[in-house]
């Protein structure tokens, strides 16, 4: 049993203001930055008019090429040396290229042995019959953990972009409902039979990627379509029962972090010569080829959910 | 190559050309869309169904649903008739 502090006491220490900060029950930079209000824009007609006709009183002064005879020599030249400039670097570039190893050689950079290792001991190595997919997944990762870091920063930067205070998404929301199709028979029946179907052949693709033609991301824009499709049929009511800011926030942060974790631990076992505990299982099977399955449903996971954070995000700036 | 191929990338070119020559935005975009349909029909012809599959629901799906929103925001294309037909429309193909 640990002694139970005075709550003054707790006040003072690091996890407190941790923890505050945390939930967003304090703002750091109020009370401690001096901070103004944006001054609304008034816009000066005076100043505008008198602005503009400075402006065209100079373009007709430096433009008047048929008054000054240098200024006319001057674009002449401007243009000579423009064309000059262009077949030089024209010139530039193909020479550069016939240095370039001709097509079909042997030393070309194409014919290395990493393409020839792909191929032959792909199967063997990562166990999926889909050499595409054991090379994005597997051979290379680490550029797939990159790629689907870059959807997740990008769906923040939209968010950081679009997002909306209290206020204006009332204000959103209403006009939202005023110009969207709602209770609109022929969608709703439509979406009716095609959204699972849709969502079932998105599932399908990730989880068949490492046996056939699909993969994660793939799937996840599939799976992404079928939710909007869901969506513009039956609006944002229906889908906050399963689908909110929270459940994108927590999909998101599992899927990359299990993803990280995972290729963590084959880029550890494969550095050090270890045995990795993984089991490749049988080439074809649905449950084979190690690691590659469960990335691919996190990969596809969050590109779904990106999908839909995008479109929802356009819509009305929020879930 | 087959004259199957050859019909389609006259096609894509066709589709290129007039979407920078479409002066209504909503022709501009379904013009995109066919763009991208024939494009993920190129895939699969040269054999990487799975670009096709990609280039299907990103190209034609996703990309165009979120141009439509955004015209719509900035009052490019009338309120809701051709918005809902197109999305719709789409959808379907995809």
């Amino acid at each position: 049993m640990s002694k139970k502090r005075p709550a003054s006491e707790y006040q003072k220490t690091f996890a407190f203001r941790f923890f505050r900060w945390l939930s967003g029950e304090k703002d750091p930079y109020i009370g401690e930055m001096e901070m103004h209000p944006q001054e609304e824009y008034q816009p000066d007609r005076e100043a505008a008019l008198r602005h503009e006709r400075e402006h065209d009183a100079i373009m007709d002064k430096v433009y008047d090429t048929e008054h000054n005879r240098s200024l006319h020599l001057f674009h002449r030249l401007y243009q000579a040396t423009s064309i000059l400039f262009c077949l030089f670097l024209i010139a530039l570039l193909l020479v550069t290229i016939s240095y370039l190893p001709a097509t079909g050689t042997v030393n070309r950079p194409v014919n290395n042995e990493v393409a020839k290792r792909y191929i032959e001991k792909g199967l063997e190595e990562t166990g999926a019959v889909n050499i595409v997919a054991g090379m994005i997944l597997d051979y290379r990762a680490f550029d797939t953990l990159g790629e689907s870091h870059v959807l997740f920063v990008a769906t923040i930067t939209v968010l950081i972009l679009l997002r909306l205070n209290k206020t204006q998404k009332d204000e959103a929301e209403i006009s939202d409902r005023r110009f969207e199709p709602k209770n609109d028979a022929i969608l709703q029946l439509v979406a009716t039979f095609l959204v699972p179907v849709i969502i079932i052949f998105g599932i399908y693709i990730i989880l068949n990627g490492h046996l056939g033609p699909g993969g994660g991301f793939s799937g996840g824009a599939v799976i992404g379509a079928g939710l909007v499709l869901y969506l513009n049929a039956f609006g944002f009511k229906k889908t906050e029962r399963f689908f909110t800011e929270k459940t994108y926030k927590w999909v998101c942060f599992f899927s990359l972090s299990f993803y990280c974790l995972a290729k963590s631990y084959s880029f550890y076992t494969g550095a050090n010569q270890l045995h990795s505990v993984i089991p490749k299982g049988t080439p074809g099977a649905i449950l084979s080829s190690g690691l590659i399955l469960p990335l691919n449903i996190a990969v596809g996971l969050v590109v779904a959910c990106t999908i839909y954070a995008f479109y929802a995000m356009f819509r009305k700036g929020g879930f | 190559m087959t004259a199957f191929q050859i019909i389609l990338m006259g096609f894509l070119i066709i589709c290129a050309v007039s979407v920078s020559f479409s002066k209504n935005l909503l022709n501009a975009i379904l013009i995109y869309m066919s763009f991208s349909l024939v494009m993920s029909m190129l895939w699969i012809c040269l054999e990487s169904p799975d670009l096709a599959i990609t280039e299907a629901a990103v190209g034609a799906g996703i990309t165009s649903v979120l141009f439509f929103v955004t015209l719509k925001k900035i009052r490019a294309i009338e309120a809701s008739e051709p918005e809902a037909k197109g999305e719709s429309r789409e959808e379907k193909n995809e």
